[in-house]
């Protein structure tokens, strides 16, 4: 079975919120056939190592089953948070697709599965 | 008993001003028990509220509280559907005294307007039984607000409110009253479903195709005219999120998805005042255009203490930007940067100071630029600099670092635009209940 190296943005869209200085990070599969993608390779590790550069407290992944989704909360990452950080995006809205840029290894048939989810919500709009 | 719906007209402070009337139209159209909902409190606004008081004492309301009603005001009054928000922020009877000077300029007959106070925790946050779980207050502070709950909505509905005026109450409150009041919900998995609905609705647009769009991927028609949001609940706490009619925007799993983890932690223990949110068991489904129904929210008990913001004085952020376009940009970019950096190296001691390159995916960064970016260099690329300082001059004079480069920075260095503005800080502390005392009055 042939598998490609893509962004998770491929297979998977996210959404970022923000309490202080801790941020949650929503990623969501396109597709049910891509959520064993997400919880074999989305890990707090892989997670803590593309955020290195904020310099998290700590990473922790929730599992969300029902939802084909995970919820990634990642201490200490906002430098402040909206009311105390230099960068124009205190509340860490564009991390989301930081998070999305992360590169999976995904079996060519849950790629096209997703392709297909994709296409077929821009053909009902 | 009926239907009941819940209809939302903002989900922070500075949303569209023409969102509200799709929605009480539609509302009025279904013809079921309903109530509006306004929500434009973020963490700090309440602290503005309090320092434009400062200055005024009538004002401290949401600023555009009356262009928000004035579209819906008659509306909602004449069918009966209650408006339920915390634009009081910090002066709630202030605002309710503008809604009654603005019925009158309306020539609608007087409303009956509840205000919900006791937020104000300023006189309780030296109690030794407080807990402050990033420590306490280093600095003045300017304002202390318990996140109250549902019941003083619901106490206030029950006294007949056409418009119940808060200050700070959890956000999932303000539909979580008006459903206790329609439903005389008290049970965990009552009041959790109702959280959820409220939870769903706070962010007004963020579940109707807000916040969402991303072109030929998550494609939202019509992004200029969102329809902002409708929850249908049943008495059994049975849930549909829908929008309002003959506008943009779309409701699909993914939007309610995105909304329901939006600023969640733990997603079993969702703390909020009036029950523990447990949202491991929730199934998402569509069950027509725009048309999607929740299910399997539980509830706990709620948690001991109340939580409240703490906003206190953040000292002054100085900002200045310039433009680099064309051959070379990116070079002469990072010139600008070098020189901010060595011209403001002497201020080190007073002023924390952060330089970005826009264009280099700078959002992504730290205050160290220790990510990176890359880009054709000959792009367009911004020299942003943010400057923090407890002294409001260090401040201006480093953003006045930025206006110099016109004539003693880089070829061709454009578009500069300088500002400094106070800064206002917060923090969490946990009150035990016994310290917060909601209060309901009607006036008017």
């Amino acid at each position: 079975m042939s598998a490609v190296i893509v962004p998770l943005h491929a297979i998977a869209h996210a959404r970022s919120g923000d309490k202080g200085n801790r941020l949650n990070i929503a990623v969501i599969a396109h597709a049910p056939e891509a959520w064993p993608v997400l919880l074999d390779q989305v890990t707090e590790a892989r997670i803590a190592a593309l955020f290195a550069h904020r310099r998290p407290a700590s990473v922790t992944r929730h599992a969300l089953p029902n939802l084909f989704a995970l919820n990634l909360v990642l201490d200490g990452v906002l430098e402040g948070g909206v009311n105390a950080a230099l960068g124009l995006d205190g509340h860490g809205k564009t991390l989301s697709f930081l998070a999305l840029t992360l590169p999976v290894t995904v079996p060519r048939h849950i790629l096209q599965a997703c392709a297909s989810a994709i296409g077929a919500r821009r053909g009902s709009v | 008993m009926a239907r009941f719906l819940v209809g939302n007209g903002a989900g922070f402070s500075g949303d569209r001003l023409d969102a509200a009337l799709p929605v009480v139209r539609t509302l009025i159209a279904r013809g079921c028990p309903a109530a509006m909902t306004f929500e434009t409190l973020a963490e700090r606004t309440l602290a503005l509220g309090v320092l434009a008081r400062r200055s005024r004492e009538e004002a401290g309301f949401e600023p555009m509280l009356l262009p928000l009603l004035r579209p819906v005001l008659g509306l909602c009054l004449s069918h009966r559907i209650p408006i339920i928000g915390n634009f009081g922020a910090a002066n709630p009877r202030g605002a309710a005294a503008a809604i009654l000077r603005l019925a009158e300029s309306l020539g609608l007959a007087t409303p009956r307007i509840a205000v919900v106070e006791g937020d104000d925790v300023r006189g309780a946050i030296d109690d030794p039984a407080v807990i402050w779980p990033e420590g306490r207050p280093a600095a003045p502070v300017i304002a202390a607000n318990a996140y109250l709950g549902a019941g003083p909505i619901a106490e206030a509905l029950a006294l007949g409110a056409d418009i119940v005026v808060t200050g700070r109450v959890a956000d999932p409150a303000l539909a979580l009253g008006p459903l206790i009041h329609a439903f005389g919900w008290s049970a965990p998995d009552e009041l959790a479903a109702g959280t959820l609905v409220g939870h769903l609705l706070e962010c007004g647009a963020q579940v109707t195709g807000g916040y969402f769009a991303d072109p030929g991927v998550k494609d939202v028609p019509d992004v200029d005219r969102l329809g902002f949001p409708i929850a249908e609940v049943e008495p059994g706490g049975a849930i549909v999120i829908t929008k309002a009619d003959h506008t943009g925007g779309l409701v699909d799993r993914r939007t309610v998805t995105e909304q329901l983890l939006y600023e969640i932690h733990d997603p079993a223990a969702y703390l909020a005042p009036d029950v523990t949110l447990d949202i491991t068991g929730v199934t998402v489904e569509e069950i027509g255009r725009d048309r999607v129904r929740i299910a399997g929210a539980r509830g706990r008990p709620p948690p001991d203490t109340l939580k409240a913001t703490v906003s206190i004085e953040g000292g002054f952020l100085g900002e200045g930007e310039i433009s680099y376009a064309g051959p070379n940009a990116l070079a002469r970019a990072r010139l600008a940067a070098e020189t901010l950096r060595a011209r403001l190296a002497a201020s080190a001691g007073t002023v924390r100071l952060r330089i970005d390159i826009l264009g280099l995916q700078a959002s992504f960064d730290s205050d160290e630029g220790a990510r990176g970016g890359a880009a054709n260099p000959d792009g367009e690329f911004r020299v942003r600099l943010a400057a923090a300082s407890a002294d409001r001059e260090a401040a201006e004079a480093a953003a006045r670092e930025v206006l110099h480069l016109y004539c003693c920075g880089p070829a061709g260095g454009g578009g500069v635009r300088t500002a400094v503005t106070p800064r206002v800080a917060t923090l969490s502390a946990l009150l035990p209940r016994r310290l917060v005392s909601p209060r309901v009055s009607l006036v008017g």
